[in-house]
């Protein structure tokens, strides 16, 4: 696995991260955001909580915010399907403001070649039907929508995605 | 066996200022008789099986404050993972009772798979809690949980409770329990 892709950067993305506040990032290993996995645990500028399954992630995030702190939830895009239940919690009944950072597996540009991975057929339609906001990052150019999906998460006090969309370099 | 409402009761009396995580059973006990209302995330519909995680994240934002999560065995079942995440973070504020009844109360008492045969207390011990109790009778429970509130490091504490039959699951927004609990820390 690389350490970066063509045009989305590790420590780029994690300034931006640093930018945004955040003191703790709840996480799972995922082949997509691999590229960050180095800076992220070299830097030392964050508390790294690794969960066993996704579905931790959002309320071990939620008891951070109730606590004072700003956490980052980073996973695979599959793990949004695992943690169906804690969506539904943190977002419709404690309304708290989380930002999350998921790797779109097998995302293509335009879906060019068509996809066949049920992965990324589904996660964009989930969350539209979820209600949760999402965004793409692509590049080193759009990392300014990690601040964006930030401010968005704070103001409307749910949580706001941010689809790490790359494919996949080995 | 302990009577869970009994148990509640017992660590209520002793919590301090401790924030108290409560879910399933124990979110309608604790309402009853708490000292520390505004301290308390009591949910009893919210995300059965999430309440542990969020009290890890309570204890990692708030290492000054003890923080209690009163679980259910049903509920750690459907988060079991959770417990290695836990002993990994190692909070030393957190203290995880869990209310072992063998059953899911809120749907009627219908029994756990592999119900009375699954030794939580061990679990937690061989995931990597530090300190681990066991206690089947309200009276050691009274005797010792100063003794363990005032211990420093991760704690577990299983207790053995009867399924009883308690107060209904009545809904309740918990957009209010978290507005109360926010604006009191």
């Amino acid at each position: 696995m690389t350490s970066s892709s063509k045009d989305l950067t590790g420590d780029r993305v994690i300034d931006k991260i640093k930018e945004c506040g955040v003191t703790h990032i709840v996480w799972l290993p995922d082949g997509v955001a691999s590229f960050m996995y180095q800076p992220m645990m070299t830097r030392k500028d964050f508390t790294l909580v690794q969960v066993c399954r996704e579905g931790e992630a959002l309320p071990i995030a939620a008891g951070l915010v109730l606590g004072g702190k700003k956490p980052l939830v980073l996973h695979q895009s599959t793990g949004i399907f695992e943690s169906g239940d804690s969506i539904r919690l943190v977002a419709s009944e404690l309304h708290l403001p989380i930002l999350m950072l998921i790797g779109y597996r097998s995302w293509k540009p335009n879906h060019n070649p068509p996809v066949i991975d049920s992965a990324a057929i589904f996660i964009e339609p989930i969350l539209k039907a979820w209600g949760i906001k999402y965004y793409l990052l692509q590049s080193d150019d759009d990392v300014d929508i990690i601040s964006t999906a930030d401010m968005e998460a704070q103001k409307t006090r749910k949580p706001v995605v941010v689809l790490i969309a790359r494919e996949l370099q080995f | 066996m302990i009577d869970s409402f009994e148990a509640v009761k017992t660590i209520s009396r002793h919590r301090g200022d401790a924030l108290i995580v409560a879910e399933m059973t124990t979110a309608t006990e604790l309402p009853v008789v708490s000292t520390r209302p505004e301290l308390d995330l009591s949910f009893n519909w919210a995300a059965m099986g999430k309440g542990s995680s969020l009290a890890l994240g309570l204890a990692l934002a708030r290492p000054e404050r003890k923080v209690f999560m009163l679980d259910g065995d049903g509920a750690l079942l459907m988060n079991l993972g959770s417990l290695v995440t836990i002993a990994q973070m190692a909070p030393p504020n957190l203290i995880h009772f869990l209310f072992n009844n063998g059953v899911y109360r809120c749907t009627g008492g219908q029994s756990l798979p592999r119900a009375g045969r699954i030794d939580f207390a061990s679990l937690s011990q061989i995931v990597g809690y530090p300190n681990v109790y066991d206690f089947a009778d309200l009276k050691t429970l009274e005797n010792k949980i100063e003794m363990i509130i005032n211990q420093e490091g991760l704690t577990f504490v299983n207790l053995q409770v009867t399924p009883g039959v308690g107060p209904p699951f009545p809904y309740v927004p918990v957009r209010d329990v978290v507005e109360r609990f926010w604006s009191a820390l």
